[in-house]
């Protein structure tokens, strides 16, 4: 059977949907976070910490979801972390992200040695592509319930935040925090739940690498997409529906490379490769600028002042 | 201990290099008379020895080393190739009293021939195979021809395909890595002349998403065989047995990872590391540069997966008795690479101990789908 | 800065020191082993003889000046974090003047390396400075793209434009040869790169402390509208501390080509400029105390070999001190300027 570019179609969009669920999760909980006005760039050590101790949990355990429970719950302990260092005063939040991120990969370097060289259980998908005769589109649509439960996720936290009680308050302690005072909330308090609930959400996607795809624990699974979602949120202007698209545009983009080159267009791979920091840089010179706030940015933000 | 440094320099004099070609057995003298001297054997690793690739295969080898007589072992992971790597060693030697270190990764070389003048009581190995006349006489490489092996995994691969399409994945554009794919594909095409292979580079030693990646890609191209040449080919065997396609293996036994869809790997053997360290021990000699393919024992084929059928493994376990036996050449005439152009006329063969050769590949052959990339 | 500030950072930063090292006791505590005697091979891994110092020292080059890609434009309100980007294109930057200077006079050719290192990381963060005052882009987010970008690129140079086929085991760029190699201090086994380091915190220390120009950058850090107000030229101030902290770790790639490999590979992006953002943190920006938490750093990394081999504690044991560190130093921050006995009493 001779797909050739039907097949680089088909690996783009099965790799966006796979590749995909570590940047949504990530950038879904950095959303959280960064509309309360705080940043927590250790959500890269998160993810780590997240897949290492998922994939330890499921191995012991043999149940991959408590795996994932776990690493959403580690992954909310280093939130929790972060909320609190951050509301010591004079305390940069970003610096400590960066600690965090140190941390959290220190932390599961360390406790991950165990667990590089067995095979833990891996989460189940759906075969939505069953009806289908081609092996390779039934693989595309081979979907994990962490696709399906971040993409149900996006729009009910858009929804959330712009409809209910709970959603305002968390915007207004990012848009105005002397405002959110003067009504009576603790700020720093709703800071560090949302970068509490942020690393939970972040942990989850860790699970993901881990436990589903590409599905198993070494040093180097992750490359850095738990910083690029951080880029992510910024160009999908802190809208979480938006989050979704845009992940599946860097899943795109990463599955683009390696699809190409199993066609026999094999020259320049590197730079290939890169496309997804290329195109998140891209995105970001394009959608700034030096005279207003970005669009959407919550004004407490430091890191859109 | 400068009198012990003597002793062994001297009788290293008469340098090995010349038994090199005549296979272990004649490289290993009766050793047996002198007593083992205690010693410390320090291995440095460029990723975690229990990767289930590249690492793991030296630390099986370690492991091995330190069942031997007197001999205390330490290891040390992760260490970068940079100065790090030399300092490394060097701490070995100094705050450990190591006597013999294993430097296990190619950037290691430079740091070892600066530390071996220093350190003329050390023995010095390195996997690369890079020893050449004028360097220390403390230092040995050593490495097998993995191409001997990936020509039987190609064999068996050749023998169950079902597509006629193979899958080869590389970590880093280099002329090994290209003599394996060769070798690969000869193997599958010595069954079936009509079989391809795509060969894709994925740019690192280990990138779990994009090996996963290109394993899908290759998949959904219809490849049904697979063999990735990474430092652990674990995502990718994981990866092609839940797509329901076989796989061969490299550096390790990997079988257990696909208990369907194995049929059988390429794997190291490092076992001579083990006498190099008796050498040192006793006083014995050793080579400063051993290499070989099955015939020398430094090569290995992971046991037959599940889906490997007796008369493939009967052919299979055949070819391998005849690289033992030298009549079997990996490389002959006619030959074409996968550009028409012709590397060996009708006729020609080349020794499969031709390093001249092997080491200058920057061709794919014919039936091959890519690049190398390589100078011409 | 004066006596009392000094002090205060001081007692601060060992308050950090002191509580992460407990914090790890107890990590290593739970592994069953003595924190005491882990402490005691830390120590002497890192400081305990003649080699483990030169050890510690030759870890310590590279990330005095990574750490200034950090500090210098921390110091004008920035938070730059593409020292290992930097680092990687002054590596390849060096490699291509080296190589097409061949021939040329060996002490001329190495200053017009090292300007080439320095040049091309100057540029490559001068970029996010100017990025970020002309455009607005946030320059945490772009340096740390610019360092994926930057690591693409080197692999892609040295696999193919710029490679040395004759190197067989890994793909690297044209060697610079021997001839402009700097090789070690004489006396010691520790490369020329320390000496390059502690220059360059000195130069930047009287740079930031007796120039206006480094008046003016405490002035923008300090407080934008009032630099503004002030009429500083706020885009030339960030961007010229950008290019200089890009240059110190450009000069840390140089470093790497002229005094330890000789060639560009893989292997210049090691996490060096990552770690150098932990030290500009720890030395809290401050030029000369970068030279003492670099060497203290240098030491953590160096003596983690030998708490591999004697208590087989994982290497990522000195990561995770590294990172209590530096979120212990983080949160103590919040003690500064809190102590009466650190302020001169006239005040």
């Amino acid at each position: 059977m001779e797909l050739g570019w039907w097949g680089v179609l088909i690996a783009v969009a099965g790799g966006a949907a796979r590749v995909s669920v570590p940047y949504l999760f990530v950038s879904l909980g950095e959303t959280l976070t960064e509309r309360s006005g705080r940043v927590n760039l250790g959500l890269e050590g998160t993810l780590v910490l997240g897949a290492m101790s998922g994939y330890g949990i499921a191995y012991l355990s043999g149940s991959p979801w408590l795996g994932v429970l776990v690493a959403g719950s580690v992954g909310a302990g280093l939130g929790l972390v972060h909320g609190l260092v951050c509301n010591l005063p004079r305390v940069n939040d970003i610096a400590v992200g960066i600690a965090l991120f140190l941390l959290g990969t220190g932390l599961a370097f360390y406790l991950g040695k165990p667990f590089i060289q067995p095979v833990a259980p891996r989460l189940p998908h759906l075969e939505l592509g069953a009806w289908s005769a081609s092996p390779p589109v039934r693989a595309a649509l081979e979907i994990n319930a962490l696709f399906v439960a971040g993409a149900l996720l996006a729009p009910l936290l858009g929804w959330a935040l712009f409809n209910t009680r709970w959603g305002l308050i968390v915007r207004t302690v990012g848009d105005n925090a002397d405002a959110a005072r003067a009504l009576g909330y603790s700020v720093g308090w709703i800071r560090a739940a949302s970068t509490t609930a942020g690393g939970f959400l972040a942990g989850v996607g860790g699970s993901f690498l881990s436990l589903y795809y590409p599905g198993t624990w070494n040093e180097g699974l992750s490359s850095g997409q738990g910083l690029m979602a951080i880029a992510l949120v910024i160009f999908a202007r802190w809208s979480p529906l938006r989050c979704f698209w845009v992940s599946l545009l860097f899943g795109g983009a990463t599955a683009l490379g390696p699809a190409l080159q199993s066609v026999g267009i094999t020259a320049h791979y590197y730079l290939l490769n890169a496309a997804p920091y290329v195109l998140t840089l891209t995105l970001l010179i394009w959608s700034s600028s030096p005279r207003h706030l970005l669009v959407g940015a919550p004004s407490e933000l430091t890191i859109s002042r | 201990m400068p009198d012990t440094v003597l002793t062994r320099r001297q009788m290293l004099e008469g340098s090995a290099a010349a038994l090199a070609a005549a296979g272990l057995e004649g490289i290993w003298p009766r050793l047996a008379q002198a007593a083992a001297k205690p010693v410390t054997v320090g291995f440095i690793y460029v990723g975690p020895r229990n990767d289930y690739g590249w690492n793991q295969s030296h630390a099986v080898a370690a492991k091995k080393v330190a069942k031997l007589e007197g001999v205390k072992l330490i290891e040390q992971e992760n260490v970068p190739e940079t100065v790090e790597a030399e300092k490394v060693m060097e701490s070995m030697i100094r705050q450990d009293g190591a006597g013999v270190v294993f430097a296990t990764s190619f950037g290691y070389w430079p740091s070892v021939l600066k530390l071996a003048p220093k350190h003329p009581g050390v023995l010095f190995t390195h996997i690369g195979a890079l020893w050449k006349d004028g360097d220390p006489k403390n230092t040995i490489g050593y490495r097998g021809y993995m191409e001997e092996p990936h020509y039987l995994c190609g064999v068996a691969a050749g023998h169950l395909s079902k597509s006629r399409k193979l899958g080869f994945i590389g970590s880093k554009p280099l002329y090994f890595i290209f003599n394996n794919a060769n070798g690969f594909i000869l193997g599958a095409r010595s069954v079936n002349p009509a079989i391809t292979c795509q060969v894709v580079i994925t740019g690192d030693w280990n990138n779990p998403v994009r090996e996963a990646e290109v394993t899908n890609s290759l998949i959904d191209q219809g490849v049904d065989v697979i063999v990735a040449n990474v430092d652990s080919a674990k995502v990718v065997i994981e990866n092609a047995e839940r797509r329901g396609i076989m796989s061969c293996g490299y550096h390790t036994d990997v079988s257990e990872l696909a208990p369907k869809g194995f049929l059988t790997g390429a794997e190291w053997n490092w076992a001579a590391g083990a006498q190099f360290v008796k050498a040192w021990q006793t006083g014995g000699a050793y080579p400063n540069l051993l290499r070989g393919g099955f015939r020398q024992d430094m090569v290995a084929i992971s046991p037959f997966g599940k889906a490997v059928p007796p008369e493939v493994r009967t052919k299979v376990q055949a070819l391998r008795q005849a690289f033992v036996d030298d009549s079997l050449k990996l490389y002959k005439g006619p030959l074409k690479d996968n550009e028409g152009n012709v590397i060996l006329k009708d006729g020609q063969v080349i020794a499969n101990d031709d390093n001249k050769f092997k080491l200058a590949v920057n061709f794919l052959v014919e039936g091959a789908i890519g690049k190398t990339g390589l100078k011409k | 800065m004066r006596i009392g500030a000094w002090a205060e950072t001081a007692a601060i930063s060992a308050a950090a020191l002191l509580s992460s090292l407990a914090l790890f006791g107890v990590f290593v505590a739970l592994r069953g082993l003595d924190p005491l005697e882990v402490y005691a091979t830390l120590f002497h891994g890192a400081f305990g003889t003649r080699f483990s110092l030169e050890h510690t020292l030759t870890q310590s080059a590279p990330l005095m000046l990574t750490a200034l890609c950090t500090a210098l434009p921390a110091r004008a309100g920035l938070l730059v974090i593409g020292g290992e980007g930097a680092l990687v294109i002054g590596g390849v930057m060096t490699v291509l003047v080296g190589v097409s200077l061949a021939g040329a006079p060996a002490p001329l050719a190495i200053a017009a390396m090292c300007a080439a290192g320095a040049l091309g990381g100057g540029l490559w963060v001068g970029a996010a400075g100017a990025l970020r005052h002309w455009r607005g882009v946030n320059e945490t987010i772009s340096t740390l793209l610019l360092n994926y970008i930057a690591i693409a690129v080197m692999n892609h140079l040295v696999t193919g434009p710029i490679r040395d086929f004759a190197q067989v085991l890994k793909p690297a760029s044209w060697p610079i040869g021997p001839a402009f190699m700097i090789g070690e201090m004489p006396g010691t086994s520790i490369h020329w790169g320390l000496a390059f380091g502690v220059a360059a915190c000195l130069g930047t220390w009287v740079l930031m402390r007796h120039t206006t120009f480094g008046f003016a950058v405490d002035i923008l850090g300090g407080n934008a509208r009032a630099a503004r107000m002030a009429g500083l030229p706020i885009g030339v101030l960030i961007l010229v501390t950008s290019i200089l902290g890009g240059a110190a770790a450009g000069l840390a790639g140089a470093i790497e080509i002229i005094a330890v490999h000789g060639f560009a590979s893989a292997s210049l992006a090691v996490g060096y400029g990552y770690t150098g953002i932990l030290v500009a943190f720890l030395a809290r920006q401050n030029p000369l105390a970068v030279i003492v938490v670099a060497i203290l750093l240098g030491g953590i990394s160096a003596s983690g070999g030998l708490l591999q081999r004697r208590f087989g504690l994982p290497d990522a044991a000195t990561l995770v001190l590294q990172g209590l560190l530096f979120v212990a130093v983080l949160a103590a921050n919040t003690l500064a300027g809190r102590f009466r006995i650190f302020r001169p009493r006239t005040a």
